[in-house]
């Protein structure tokens, strides 16, 4: 299907370069096939909607773009982003107090890295976010998908968990560290009230949007309840539950670092409390760019997983 | 509701057939309850409907006559205010494997493959996979879905998705088949050749269906019975047995009999769409 869709992009800007390219050169070109009649047959029907087609084709709404140029496109814009650093700080309009280069930055990033144990934070922040993330998760599908499932269990819970999940997960870090100390259970604590909250009623709608035909065929086909909700309703829901569970990680990360800016003797967003204390702009560069790096490999990771579980799911988008 | 029922079923009540019934609806109305101070509307009037076994039955009507919610209360997603329905004596209380559907919308599980939903009610049965993929593939095969057996149903056009159907609910072995418009959204080339497919398929098994139309063609060539509905407060209002034999090829739609029973009900359904017309505009 992507193929499909890949080679017919492909070859708009082909024909918009053989139409605004000059006369001269098209009508040398046919000649050059020795095949006059079917020449212009072939291209009949190619050159039919482009005819008229703006010259600005690769600018329209809603037309895709093929991989390459998407790709290319993306990492320009890191190169972009990159070379304002640069002329900033590099240039000196920008004083190293307030911005490190990037080459200071890659430099002492290296320097945490080999030689003051950095590693060993970034292995507790992901455990921490991964650690809170799994067991708000594995509260949050059995309540979400009986909320989603059983009208009276949603009206029982909604309106709590409506309110709960606007309670900002950060302020609750010095009711945490009351109750819980300054160690890991505290950090837990805040990544599960973050992301918990909204699990439990994204879930709940994504399994109570299950479709009511596909529900009344079940039953015509003999399903009961249980039934139902094993091959109907969750099976349906599953590849909308994998994409609220790959979001709202995303969210934990960002309650992670809040977490460890507080009471933390570890973790990376304690690297980054104490490079504040030394003006080292460069590691907390490093430091931010590291959280931003892991995001963006686990969202890659669960992206690519969830279209291998699901590949029905992937059709006809 | 008080209007004196002057069909054609309640003068069949006595009959002899209501003996041998093998779907029998009494008395079966529908009203949804008043909503924000109005009268409560009445979807179906007390309706009165034999079925024998092994008739292919189809109810024709306008749109919004009550013929869908006739057909879904067979099947036990709805509930009707008064009457009842027996199945071979059976009231019918839920919707059960033992009457198959087909809906007008595509209802093919997108998860599964054209086989797994063809299994899907035998698998609930606890059948082992062999012989459900025996039976499966039997019936893909009939419907002419030979070699699709792998593909998701995003994957198939209309008509293919709704022979899966077909397929799914004939090979979970129902009592009966209901179907509600299931060639509505297909285009009418489609359309014609599904007809004939299923006819062809229902001369072989015999199967009793229950078949909701809004196309007097397709209720003439596909039914040994039509049933006209009357507009909304549907009630039946004509019941035409089709004089039409078997097997039935696609040509009997130029012949007179096929043309003389399409000239009636053409002229029964047009008398109700107008009265419907009316009303809605009397309510305006």
């Amino acid at each position: 299907m992507t193929g499909e869709a890949t080679t017919t992009m492909d070859a708009a800007p082909a024909r918009a370069a053989r139409s605004s390219g000059p006369p001269s050169a098209s009508s040398a070109s046919q000649p050059a096939h020795g095949v006059p009649a079917t020449g212009p047959a072939v291209a009949a029907p190619e050159g039919d909607a482009p005819a008229d087609a703006p010259r600005r084709a690769w600018l329209r709404p809603l037309v895709p773009i093929a991989a390459g140029p998407r790709l290319a496109l993306g990492i320009a814009f890191f190169v972009v982003f990159v070379a304002f650093w640069s002329v900033a700080t590099f240039g000196g309009f920008v004083g190293k107090t307030f911005l490190a280069d990037p080459l200071t930055m890659l430099k002492s990033g290296w320097v945490l890295l080999t030689q003051m144990g950095f590693a060993t934070d970034i292995g507790m922040t992901v455990w921490r976010v991964l650690g809170g993330f799994v067991v708000a998760a594995l509260v949050a599908l059995p309540l979400g998908i009986a909320m989603g499932t059983y009208k009276p269990i949603e009206a029982f819970f909604e309106p709590f968990v409506s309110f709960a999940r606007y309670l900002p997960a950060s302020a609750f870090i010095p009711l945490l560290i009351l109750w819980a100390g300054i160690g890991e259970a505290q950090k837990l604590a805040v990544i599960f009230i973050g992301s918990f909250f909204q699990l439990v009623l994204m879930i709940a709608v994504a399994v109570g949007n299950t479709r009511r035909d596909l529900v009344e065929a079940a039953y015509t086909l003999g399903v009961g309840d249980s039934g139902l909700i094993r091959r109907v309703m969750l099976p349906g829901a599953a590849p909308e539950i994998a994409e609220i569970l790959r979001m709202v990680l995303g969210w934990a990360w960002t309650y992670v670092i809040v977490a460890e800016l507080i009471g933390a003797s570890s973790g990376i967003g304690h690297m980054i409390t104490d490079s504040q204390a030394l003006l080292a702009t460069d590691q907390i560069i490093f430091g931010i760019i590291v959280i931003g790096l892991i995001g963006l490999i686990s969202d890659f990771a669960f992206k690519w997983f969830n279209r291998r579980l699901f590949p029905w799911a992937q059709l006809g988008r | 509701m008080k209007q004196p029922m002057i069909d054609v079923a309640s003068a069949r009540a006595g009959a002899p057939t209501m003996a041998t019934a093998f779907l029998s609806i009494r008395g079966v109305s529908r009203s949804f309850p008043a909503q924000h101070g109005g009268a409560p509307t009445v979807a179906l009037q007390a309706t009165d409907l034999t079925v024998a076994e092994n008739d292919f039955i189809t109810i024709l009507g306008p749109s919004g006559c009550g013929k869908s919610t006739l057909l879904r209360i067979v099947a036990g997603l709805d509930h009707q205010t008064s009457g009842t329905v027996l199945l071979e004596d059976r009231a019918i209380s839920g919707p059960g494997a033992d009457r198959g559907m087909v809906f007008q919308s595509y209802t093919l599980f997108p998860w599964l493959t054209v086989r797994d939903n063809v299994c899907f009610g035998l698998r609930e049965r606890g059948m082992p996979r062999a012989q459900q993929l025996e039976i499966a593939d039997a019936y893909l095969a009939k419907v002419g879905l030979r070699g699709f057996e792998h593909h998701f149903p995003k994957q198939l056009s209309g008509g293919m998705q709704q022979r899966t159907a077909i397929a799914r609910a004939l090979a979970n072995d129902p009592r009966m088949l209901l179907m509600d418009e299931p060639f509505g959204a297909l285009d009418h080339q489609t359309r014609e050749l599904m007809q004939e497919l299923l006819l062809g398929i229902w001369e072989a098994e015999r199967k009793t269906v229950l078949f909701v139309t809004h196309d007097i063609d397709e209720a003439v060539f596909m039914g040994s019975r039509v049933v006209v509905m009357s507009a909304r407060p549907g009630r039946i209002k004509l019941d035409r047995k089709v004089p039409l034999g078997h097997p039935r090829h696609y040509s009997v739609k130029t012949s007179p009999e096929f043309a003389a029973l399409k000239a009636e009900l053409t002229e029964q359904v047009r008398v109700e769409v107008r009265a419907a017309q009316e009303t809605a505009a009397a309510a305006h």
